[in-house]
């Protein structure tokens, strides 16, 4: 396992080489995912882990990858999709333009999802999804619309628990364990690298999906990021998070309120 | 990792498990004395829906406090612990939960292996892992881990455990220093 001093090392040289800065990310969790790439890569010593990153960037690009969580499906937490569905967006059908940011979109299922539910209620059509993640390589896959088959007969009934009426298999063609999803879903998406730690600002959105990412950082920097949110919601725009995350203990909770039993957030002040 | 087992103030248990665990559990806590003087921490394979029934039943069968987790919270002696559906519970250096919704391992999330493995890491000596009933390999390599850092790992005897594959892998793997009955669970955690 690596030491807690190697993976400073490690942390630092990801930093000052280039420029990704995961030294406010939770410990635990990142030693678990170096041990795994080491064992992986079967790097006979921490330094020749250390030589590879610092000398091969098309490595570091992919060491960076690999640390970072990129597990993500299509309508996880049927509940959450339900009240987007019956209680934010109903809301925002009388915005002439809607702005939608998906902050860690990782493969982009989640945005397809959203992408589905605005077709539904009929708001697609004037929406803008931007979605964004560290890493360039996720986006890519997220910018083809193309998932793997074999999650999707779950991915079907979570949609069904979403509140989803159609044939979920309307939406997408199977190709060879692929399911290429629909272009016209994909057209009102926007995909562009963002780092979180780093990269500020660069709209105001009515709503912003940041969901199973901030459980990855420590308290400060999870208070950085929310206030990043804070400053590019709109008045009377939502902040949706994960199922185990929380703006309670947040500078921002006076100034928002919660939807229900959901972790959706609207900013009332 | 770094170490500072002598600013650990209490004992930490981690009991895992999976299909015939809960039974387990529902004839374990009420034998536990109140306040308990270790943390109590519960890894068990449940449905993939972040439902609060388990918490629940769990909770009416003891006066101990009985939580599921919140991420970055403080790991406290005298509180049963619930590691949360869907996400893979780790203890950090500052003795404080956090979650990861990494790909699962052995098919699983929460996976035991992943709580024991990172606990073990944290707690060395001071930590006790419980691998009980359940018809997967998950948790053996954690007690491999707990026993390698200078913890202590007890099985359950597989022929009281209602699914004995679990408690059979960490025999066959030398995974244990004990076998145990609940009962011996209940003395054994009370003793701490």
């Amino acid at each position: 396992m690596i030491s807690t001093e190697e993976l400073n090392l490690l942390l630092t040289d990801l930093l000052d080489w280039y420029g990704y800065d995961f030294t406010h990310y939770s410990r635990a969790s990142l030693t678990r995912r170096v041990d795994r790439l080491w064992n992986l890569e079967k790097f006979p010593s921490f330094a020749e882990l250390r030589y590879r990153v610092r000398s091969d960037a098309t490595y570091a690009q992919r060491f960076v990858e690999g640390i970072t969580v990129n597990v993500t499906e299509m309508f996880r937490d049927p509940s959450f999709y339900l009240a987007l569905r019956n209680d934010v967006l109903p809301t925002l059908t009388a915005k002439p333009f809607i702005r939608i940011w998906h902050a860690g979109c990782s493969t982009g299922e989640e945005v397809y999802s959203m992408a589905i539910l605005l077709r539904e209620t009929g708001l697609l059509y004037k929406s803008l999804l931007y979605a964004t993640d560290l890493n360039p390589e996720v986006l890519d896959r997220a910018r083809s619309g193309i998932f793997p088959m074999a999650p999707l007969r779950q991915y079907a009934e979570s949609y069904r628990l979403a509140g989803g009426t159609r044939d979920f298999s309307d939406y997408y063609t199977a190709h060879y364990g692929y399911a290429k999803f629909s272009e016209d879903l994909g057209e009102k998406m926007v995909f562009s690298t963002h780092n979180l730690v780093s990269d500020s600002s660069f709209n105001e959105f009515d709503l912003i999906l940041c969901r199973n990412v901030l459980i990855y950082f420590d308290k400060l920097l999870q208070e950085h990021v929310l206030t990043l949110f804070d400053r590019s919601v709109g008045p009377l725009g939502y902040l949706a998070l994960g199922s185990k995350e929380t703006l309670k203990f947040s500078s921002l909770q006076p100034r928002y309120k919660q939807l229900n039993n959901e972790k959706i957030w609207r900013k009332i002040g | 990792m770094a170490q500072d087992w002598l600013t650990q103030p209490h004992p930490v248990v981690v009991i895992g498990g999976s299909s015939g665990s809960i039974e387990v559990l529902l004839t374990l806590l009420p034998g536990l004395r109140s306040p308990l003087r270790s943390a109590l921490i519960v890894v068990v394979h449940r449905r993939n829906t972040a439902d609060s029934t388990l918490s629940e039943l769990l909770a009416l069968r003891t006066r101990i406090p009985l939580k599921e987790v919140d991420e970055k919270e403080p790991v406290e002696a005298g509180v049963i612990y619930l590691a949360p559906a869907d996400y893979h519970l780790l203890i950090e250096t500052d003795f404080t939960f956090s979650l990861d919704d990494s790909e699962k391992i052995n098919y699983t999330r929460p996976a035991i292996d992943v709580t024991f493995e990172s606990a073990a890491a944290v707690y060395g000596p001071w930590l006790t892992g419980i691998l009980v009933s359940g018809a997967n390999a998950d948790g053996v390599n954690g007690l491999l881990a707990i026993r390698q850092a200078g913890g202590r790992a007890l099985v359950q005897k597989p022929e009281t455990a209602l699914v004995d594959f679990m408690p059979q892998q960490a025999v066959q793997q030398q995974a244990f220093d004990q076998l145990v009955d609940v009962d011996d669970m209940i003395a054994y955690i009370n003793s701490l």
